[in-house]
């Protein structure tokens, strides 16, 4: 069998560093991220594993990796580690590394919620919940699946009740500053969420 | 007293129950609330997640609006917001306020997260000269979630790993803080519409503790804990196959009941779970 040549990439640590500070090169492998870390069952690498992989420049590996995504940004690791490596900031950066780089997401119906959550606040300047869960469902393919499963009429249910108690809003508020929220979010002019399946 | 005040957007929609109760509370305590002008979102999770600039300067802008306004305190009932503005104006305080294309105007007001302003020694003088009916009898499990307290080096939060602000309002209010381990553990809140599967976990675990303690009762602080544990309770517990029915009070609407504030009837019947059949087993509730 072959063994897989590592082909490391040292500039990914220096890559970071520079829109941190993380201090990721002070991780001595305690795992007391992972330890207290409560979606270990949904991620491929611990947060431990992560760390160490940025610090062996295995940039394809990390940008590729779910645990970025699913990470719920909880921000236990950051506050247990005795190093003070900014482990939930770390995961932001390198999701916004991987979008920046094209690297598609393994999680890309959360890019897609992320995105249409922007995309919501720039239109008013504040988020319209109401539109919210529609146009996710659009932009992440999503609809045709809980239509095939039949979740719909959890979701159709939920969203009556909602609004029969008052909590879905039928008029957005919007701000008068709204043209500086959107120079604010202007600078991500390409979105990288594969189209609608 | 007058306050600087920044509710966000969820309590303009979703968390209208959290809202009314705020502006309910307050104004029967004498807290007048002035709302930032023209605030915008403060990005919250997917401005973080991958954005960072934005982020820092979506917060920046309304923590600018605030600087505005004379009072010497803000209060932020969402402790997602909270968490936000306060790590933007740590950003644009820090060593490199030039790597953002906004700058802090003038000197910002004390941000206060709205359960640790209602927790200090002052506010709960002031609370319990004005309570009528003690919350007897109710036994509740305080749930603070991530964002007020963590990390601590932004919080400013000292117990973050057992906080107590909830836990001396509910105690303040003559009900019972039930001690147990999951008080600041994520609810995944980020991750409801995208993975409502790692959420059924995350929470499903949270019924299921509350209950092994023998709470009748989950009192929150946060509105996207509030939403994910009290609108998809049916959910989640069909896919734990097991009934759990525990109603998910925010700590104001408890201060509302006690203290017989008008409107607290409305605030909590915009639940999905119902906290009515509990309030009246327990006598808290006549109609």
């Amino acid at each position: 069998m072959s063994q897989k040549i590592l082909d490391p990439d040292y500039r990914l640590l220096e890559q970071i560093e520079a829109e941190g500070p993380f201090q990721a090169g002070a991780c001595f492998q305690c795992r007391k991220c992972t330890n207290g870390c409560p979606v270990t069952f949904a991620m491929d690498l611990y947060p431990d594993e992560v760390i160490r992989m940025v610090l062996l420049g295995q940039r394809e590996t990390v940008l590729n990796c779910q645990t970025i995504w699913v990470c719920a940004a909880c921000e236990t690791c950051t506050t247990r580690c005795p190093n003070e490596v900014k482990i939930a900031e770390l995961m932001d950066c390198l999701k916004e590394m991987a979008v920046q780089e094209g690297v598609p997401s393994p999680q890309p119906r959360i890019l897609a919620l992320h995105e249409t959550f922007l995309n919501n606040i720039k239109k008013r300047g504040r988020l319209y919940e109401t539109t919210l869960l529609p146009a996710y469902l659009l932009k992440s393919g999503e609809l045709l699946d809980r239509w095939n499963s039949g979740t719909w009429r959890y979701d159709l249910k939920l969203g009556r009740q909602m609004f029969s108690k008052g909590r879905l809003p039928l008029i957005p508020k919007s701000i008068k500053g709204k043209r500086e929220v959107r120079k604010i979010l202007a600078r991500r002019k390409t979105e990288h969420s594969p189209p609608c399946k | 007293m007058q306050v600087t005040y920044y509710p966000g957007c969820s309590l303009q929609g979703s968390a209208r129950d959290y809202a009314e109760s705020i502006l309910g509370i307050c104004a029967f305590l004498d807290i007048r609330l002035e709302e930032i002008p023209d605030w915008n979102c403060c990005g919250a999770t997917a401005a973080h997640s991958i954005d960072h600039r934005a982020s820092i300067e979506l917060a920046g802008r309304t923590l600018n609006l605030a600087t505005r306004l004379p009072h010497a305190d803000m209060l932020v009932p969402c402790p997602m917001c909270f968490n936000r503005l306060k790590t933007a104006a740590k950003a644009l305080r820090g060593d490199h306020p030039q790597r953002y294309g906004i700058k802090l105007e003038a000197s910002l007001p004390q941000i206060w997260d709205l359960a640790n302003f209602f927790a200090t020694e002052k506010m709960l003088e002031t609370t319990a000269k004005q309570v009528i009916k003690p919350l007897n009898g109710l036994k509740a499990v305080c749930y603070y979630g991530c964002m007020a307290s963590r990390p601590p080096e932004i919080t400013g939060a000292k117990d973050f790993e057992d906080p107590q602000a909830l836990d001396r309002i509910v105690e303040n209010l003559g009900a019972t803080p039930v001690l147990w381990p999951f008080k600041t553990d994520c609810c995944g809140a980020s991750q409801v519409l995208s993975r409502l599967d790692i959420v059924s976990q995350l929470v499903g675990k949270l019924y299921d503790m509350a209950q092994r303690v023998g709470a009748q009762a989950i009192v929150v602080s946060c509105q996207m804990c509030q939403a994910n544990l009290d609108m998809y309770q049916q959910k989640i517990e069909a896919d734990w196959g097991r009934r759990f029915s525990i109603p998910v009070f925010y700590f104001t609407e408890l201060i509302g009941l006690a203290c017989h504030v008008k409107g607290a009837k409305d605030w909590i019947s915009r639940h999905i779970t119902d906290p009515f059949p509990l309030l009246q087993t327990l006598n808290l509730w006549n109609d």
